[in-house]
C-alpha cells in the first residue's frame, strides 16, 4: 500500500509503494505547511454504489413479493398532481384484483383515510420521523410498510410515493415497475428539469386533462420534451376527475398483474 | 433533501469499512446526471457527522462529466442536457457511457488521530 499526503489546495500526493507502512523510513519530505497526517495513514478502496445498502434491502423486498406472486409498481409525482385521486377511481376500476396499497407520507393518514374502504388492503407509512420528514420512500421505509400488509392476499401493490419529483426516482424500493403522475397544470418543461424521474418512468400518466381547455398548456411541446428525456415510456392521458381515458391505465396495471415484462425495474438510466 | 439519506449511507459505509481506525478522507465520484447539489451534500455531511466519530472527516466529491457514445458514428458527446444524443451526426442512438456515478470510491484511515500542525 502506498501513502498518500493531502495537501491544502486538496491535491493528493502518493508516494512510492516501496515504503514501508512505519514512519521511520518514510523519507519523503515537502517543504511548506502540512495538514495532513504524519502516521498510519491508509487509503482503503471502497467501490461501492453509495445507495448499495438501499438498492440491497430492495432487492429483498423484490424477491420477498415475488414469493408472493405479487406485483408491485412505484407511483411518483409532485405534490397535487392526483395520486390518490387517480388511486381512488384505479381500486373499484380492478376489483377483481387483490390489491394493495402502501401509502407514503411525511405526515398524516389523510391519504390513506381517503384510501380505505375501497376494497383494497392500505398500509401507511409515514416518513416523518427524523429530520423535518424525509421527501421519498426508502427501501426499508416500505419494507416495514411491507410487514404491514397480507402479501398473501395480494395479486398488485401499488406504492404510492412522497409526492416530490426529485428524491423518489432516486430510491429503488423494490417494485417493478415505476408510473408518475403528470398534470397538464405544471407546465411543459419540467421533463428537462426533473430528468431523472421522468427518465425512470414506464409509464407517465397525463393527468387533469379535462382542464386543459382551460390552460395554456402545449401538450405537444410537453410530449416531445418527455421524448427527448425518455423515448420509450408509455403515456396515457387521463382525467382522474371525470374518469376519462381510465382505461388503458387500467390496463396497463393489469398487464403487469399478468406478470409480463416491465423493463428494468432498478436502474433509471438502464445502465 | 434527499442529500440527508445519502450522508447517512456514506458514514455508514465508510465506518463499516474503517473499523476502529478514524477516517480522515472520504471519496466520492457522483456524475453530472445525479440529482445531488455538492454543496447541499457537504453541509448535509458536516450536519450528520459533526457529533460522531467521523467528525472532521472531508467529503471530496469528483464531478464526472456525462458523456454519450454514438452508435452510429462512434463520436463521443459530452452532455450537458440529461438528453442522451450525439452532439456530431445528432443521432439519438447513443449509450451513455459517464454521467451517472454514486459511489464511494475509497477512504483515508488512520490508527492513531493526526497531529494538530505540522509534521
Amino acid at each position: 500500500m502506498g501513502r498518500f499526503h493531502r495537501h491544502p489546495d486538496g491535491t493528493i500526493h502518493r508516494h512510492g509503494e516501496a515504503h514501508t507502512d512505519t514512519d521511520e523510513h518514510h523519507e519523503h519530505r515537502h517543504v511548506g505547511d502540512h495538514s495532513g497526517y504524519a502516521t498510519g495513514t491508509e487509503r482503503i478502496e471502497v467501490l461501492e454504489l453509495i445507495l448499495d445498502e438501499n438498492d440491497s434491502v430492495a432487492d429483498d423486498n423484490r424477491h420477498r413479493l415475488a414469493e408472493h406472486g405479487v406485483r408491485t409498481v412505484n407511483l411518483m409525482s409532485s405534490p397535487g398532481a392526483g395520486k390518490t385521486t387517480l388511486l381512488q377511481k384505479t381500486i373499484p376500476a380492478l376489483a377483481n384484483q387483490k390489491m394493495g396499497i402502501l401509502e407514503g407520507d411525511i405526515a398524516t393518514s389523510l391519504d390513506a383515510d381517503a384510501l380505505s374502504d375501497l376494497g383494497a388492503q392500505v398500509a401507511l407509512v409515514n416518513t416523518s420521523a427524523g429530520f423535518g420528514g424525509e421527501c421519498h420512500l426508502d427501501a426499508v421505509m416500505v419494507r416495514a410498510g411491507l410487514d404491514r400488509l397480507d402479501l398473501a392476499h395480494l395479486d398488485l401493490l401499488v406504492i404510492e410515493n412522497v409526492g416530490n419529483l426529485v428524491c423518489p426516482a432516486e430510491f429503488d424500493v423494490g417494485q417493478d415497475a415505476r408510473a408518475m403522475v403528470y398534470s397538464v397544470t405544471e407546465g411543459e418543461e419540467k421533463p428537462l428539469k426533473y430528468p431523472v424521474m421522468f427518465r425512470s418512468a414506464d409509464v407517465i400518466v397525463v393527468n387533469k386533462i379535462d382542464l386543459l381547455p382551460y390552460l395554456n398548456f402545449d401538450l405537444d411541446l410537453f410530449y416531445r420534451n418527455v421524448r427527448d428525456i425518455n423515448p420509450s415510456a408509455e403515456l396515457f392521458e387521463v382525467s382522474a376527475t371525470t374518469g376519462e381515458g381510465l382505461d388503458q391505465w387500467v390496463e396497463w396495471l393489469r398487464s403487469v398483474a399478468r406478470h409480463e415484462p416491465t423493463g428494468d425495474p432498478a436502474t433509471p438510466y438502464g445502465v | 433533501m434527499h442529500e440527508l439519506s445519502i450522508c447517512r449511507a456514506i458514514a455508514n459505509t465508510a465506518s463499516d469499512h474503517a473499523g476502529s481506525r478514524r477516517v480522515s478522507v472520504v471519496r466520492l465520484k457522483i456524475g453530472h446526471f445525479r440529482q445531488v447539489v455538492p454543496e447541499t451534500l457537504r453541509f448535509c455531511w458536516e450536519l450528520h457527522t459533526r457529533d460522531s466519530a467521523l467528525a472532521g472527516c472531508v467529503l471530496d466529491v469528483q464531478y464526472i462529466p456525462a458523456v454519450a457514445h454514438c452508435n452510429q458514428c462512434d463520436a463521443q458527446t459530452e452532455l450537458v442536457q440529461p438528453i442522451v444524443r450525439c452532439g456530431t451526426c445528432n443521432s439519438s442512438d447513443a449509450s451513455l457511457v459517464s454521467g451517472e456515478e454514486f459511489l464511494i470510491e475509497s477512504i483515508d484511515v488512520h490508527d492513531h488521530h493526526p497531529p494538530i500542525g505540522d509534521n
